[in-house]
């Protein structure tokens, strides 16, 4: 059941993390994106299951990029998880808004973003029912 | 389950070094602006705080709580920093500053994820916190005075809202600039933006349409607040990128002057979907760089060598049936092969040694927190100059190169610029100067560190060496000025504070010089007194391969690294004295000691009367000519090192592969330099002259 996912984060030990705790045990294939300018690249171009981005990015940041997703038609079934920096601070309300599906706070765990990425392919399957 | 981090943990360590580097960058030029009282680049403060946001975060997932606990402290300091609410001041910076050297140490730890305590951080995390904020003055929220869209507000993280509000504080004019960017060069086209924009407007944000755009070409809304006069910022961006147009105020605010705006803005919605018709996936990536562990890179010049090892092979091929006409043919092309063969593996070394080399200007950026930090401690006024910082080198040996030079920097400030009185007593600037210039010279890299202060006293080195028991009293009367000079480097001498503050010289110059040698370099002194000191380090540009001249010595063959090799001239026995129980020639004029390399090493003394030469090695102000039997040729050879039951032998810097199963040891010159001149036999030596 491997799923396509995006990371989007600056930092590459993150994307290293992401990318390690859902490759393993082919949970899913991963894409990095470090930029803003990348992601918009990759989204341009491709469709994903899982869209993970953090909304502190130089130029283009994490909400653009949600904003951006909402009106592609492209990614019309990509489930939405934004970074911020705190799960109830002005950027996740602004992320909600934008259709952000679920928040991350970093440091987050491989458990949590697992469950959390389960939990939201489950969801999206009992709507396509 | 596996735990993914244990894969990814260098990436860690990596990423944060590199976030730290960047921090204490960043840390200088924000000191640097708020000392000069200019206006602080509010994206300065923004990119200190992304980077200790991102290493809170990636310090707790990867489990380096104490590094996590630090960052959260500064990251919240610091985002009321970014966000107005705190002043930049110096208790502030030296806060920052501290943190620097205290995540180094932290990352340094050997069990990061250990629950316990690690001595002072919460004491640090204390003062951090005890920074105060001011509130946010509100007189009416600024953002109420222009019509934004709700779509371009909800897209504001908090802090492009916060300079969105500054900048209309400050009275600048808000502008919607639109342009369609190739997505292919999207980077390179906002950086050149960046550049246009740089000094008469500050980017707020770059919002992402679907108007207009396609799978190659996309369409940015950029927000940008400046000060230009609309009809201006037309002429500068207009043809280069696309439309801009003034965003309207609303009038009936009287808060600001009223102003002509230009047609009402569109709102800045996403328009039909552009065309999508390709399943193709771009897998491009435009992150340009890659961290490569150094230790894959020894291994593949290890590759080269073998290569090389192959080449030669061929080339005695060739050679062995040379002058036989039936494979002629064959063997010119094999020749021939072979010398293509060896072009490419030259190129395919440079290729690997240019990915080792960075500049030194990392080093020096941690010399500079260095210099401000120790001249605050012992408050004396200190300008830092550096040239060179360009200058490349092995990234192994700017590893190594830290600490020494640490060391001369802070001795410079503690114990050679005198303070701002006792400068002006003696007509000299209050303010003192530390220079650290860095140049290439041939396959070596000198870095000077030069100070305008009070120069070190050779008499009083020479009398706390006699009084230390280090060297007789007759003999430290034949020493010259320079030799004085040179006993800072002994050990034992300049370990006593006391002396430290006698000599004009710090600390620790034994150890200094130590790790310089064992890197294969060399270190000298200059020193005037009442004018200043200069030390000059001379290094190899790189250790991962040198070009040597390979000599027999005893009919056994050694390689003499040709960084410490000036000339080789033939052995005339007629031509030696003996002059204070050394030998020496006379080359140009000029006294030249000899020492033989079969005697040195314990051979039986050579019988080989003709055909032997003089190689003359050249380090740092110091020449010695070595006797030996036989020049064989210069080789680019890679050392290997010694194993461990041979590491502490002196004289060797390791071993290489000459091909044809031919071993030869490679010579350490500056230890050879040091044994000579130096060394305790050197010592020995005038003492029995005594």
């Amino acid at each position: 059941m491997a799923f396509h996912a995006l990371i989007v984060d600056d930092s590459s030990a993150v994307r290293a993390f992401v990318r390690a705790s859902l490759e393993d045990a082919d949970f899913a294939r991963v894409q990095e994106a470090e930029t803003g300018f990348e992601a918009l690249r990759l989204l341009a171009a491709n469709s994903f299951d899982v869209v993970i981005v953090d909304v502190n990015m130089p130029d283009i940041n994490g909400l653009e990029l949600l904003a951006f997703m909402k009106k592609s038609p492209r990614q019309q079934g990509a489930r939405k998880i934004l970074i911020s920096t705190q799960v109830d601070g002005p950027d996740a309300k602004q992320g909600t808004e934008l259709g952000a599906e679920a928040f991350l706070q970093k440091p987050f765990e491989v458990g949590e973003l697992r469950d959390l990425i389960r939990r939201l392919l489950a969801s999206a399957d009992e709507v396509s029912l | 389950m596996s735990d993914p981090r244990d894969n990814v943990q260098q990436e860690f360590l990596a990423e944060a070094q590199e976030l730290v580097e960047a921090l204490s960058r960043d840390l200088l030029l924000l000191d640097e602006a708020h000392h000069r009282k200019d206006r602080i680049d509010p994206s300065l403060i923004n990119e200190i705080f992304r980077g200790v946001h991102t290493l809170k975060g990636i310090a707790g997932m990867f489990g380096y709580r104490h590094v996590g606990a630090v960052a959260h402290a500064l990251e919240d300091l610091l985002d009321d920093l970014r966000l107005g609410r705190t002043p930049v001041g110096p208790h502030l910076l030296d806060v920052l500053f501290d943190s620097v050297e205290r995540f180094q140490r932290l990352l340094a730890l050997e069990d990061p994820q250990s629950p316990e305590e690690e001595p002072g951080v919460q004491e640090y995390i204390a003062v951090i916190r005890s920074i105060g904020t001011e509130p946010e003055e509100e007189e009416g929220d600024p953002l109420d005075r222009y019509a934004i869209e709700p779509a371009v507000l909800s897209v504001l993280t908090e802090y492009e809202e916060h300079r969105l509000r500054a900048c209309i504080r400050e009275g600048l004019q808000l502008f919607r600039l639109r342009a369609a960017f190739d997505l292919a060069a999207i980077d390179d086209s906002i950086e050149t933006l960046r550049d246009v924009a740089s000094d008469d407007a500050e980017i707020i944000t770059y919002l992402p349409s679907m108007e207009g755009g396609n799978e190659d070409t996309i369409e940015l809304v950029v927000l940008l607040a400046s000060r230009v006069p609309e009809a201006e910022l037309k002429n500068h961006f207009e043809g280069r990128y696309g439309s801009i147009e003034a965003l309207a105020e609303r009038t009936h605010l009287p808060t600001l002057p009223p102003r002509l705006t230009s047609i009402p803005s569109r709102a800045v919605s996403m328009g039909p979907p552009g065309e999508d018709d390709s399943n193709q996936a771009s897998l491009r990536s435009v992150a340009n760089s890659v961290r490569v562990d150094i230790r894959k890179l020894d291994h593949l010049m290890n590759v080269v060598g073998e290569l090389a090892l192959v080449r030669s092979a061929i080339g005695r091929i060739v050679e062995r049936f040379k002058g036989e006409s039936m494979h002629r043919q064959s063997l010119m092309d094999l020749d021939r092969i072979g010398r293509g063969f060896e072009r490419q593996l030259a190129e395919l070394r440079s290729g690997i040694l240019d990915v080792r080399m960075v500049p030194l200007g990392q080093v020096f950026n941690k010399l500079a927190r260095i210099v401000r930090q120790t001249a605050r401690e012992h408050d004396k006024q200190v300008r830092l100059v550096v040239t060179g910082a360009s200058t490349e080198i092995d990234k192994l040996i700017v590893e190594e190169l830290t600490d020494p030079l640490m060391h001369l920097v802070r001795n410079a400030i503690d114990h050679g610029i005198e303070p701002a009185d006792a400068r002006t007593r003696v007509a000299k600037p209050p303010e003192g100067t530390l220079a650290l210039n860095a140049y290439q010279k041939g396959s070596n890299v000198v870095i000077e560190v030069e100070d305008d202060g009070g120069g070190m006293n050779a008499h009083q080195l020479r009398e706390s060496a006699v009084s230390r028991g280090l060297l007789s009293a007759d003999v430290s009367h034949e020493l010259t000025r320079q030799e004085m000079l040179n006993l800072v480097f002994l050990p034992g001498l300049s370990t006593t504070s006391e002396v430290t503050d006698l000599s004009g010289r710090g600390v620790g110059m034994d150890v200094v010089k130590t790790n310089i040698l064992r890197m294969g370099g060399m270190i000298s002194i200059a020193s005037e007194q009442g004018i200043g000191t200069k030390i000059t380090v001379t290094l190899p540009i790189t250790l991962a391969i040198i070009r040597a001249l390979i000599v027999t010595v005893a009919s056994r063959t050694f390689a003499l690294p040709i960084t410490a090799v000036r000339e080789a001239i033939p052995y005339v026995p007629a031509d030696v004295r003996t002059i204070q129980g050394r030998e020496v020639i006379t080359l140009r004029g000029e006294t030249l000691a000899i020492c033989d390399l079969a005697s040195l090493f314990g051979f039986r003394a050579s019988t080989q009367k003709e055909g032997r030469f003089i190689v003359v090695g050249s380090m740092g102000n110091r020449e010695l000519g070595f006797v030996v039997d036989g020049l064989i040729g210069q080789d680019d050879v890679i050392i290997k090192a010694l194993g461990k039951s041979l590491a502490s032998i002196r004289g060797f810097a390791g071993a290489t592969d000459l091909g044809d199963q031919r071993v030869a040891l490679v010579l350490d010159a500056p230890a050879l330099f040091t044994e000579y001149f130096d060394g305790p036999d050197a010592l020995r030596t005038l003492e029995t002259r005594a």
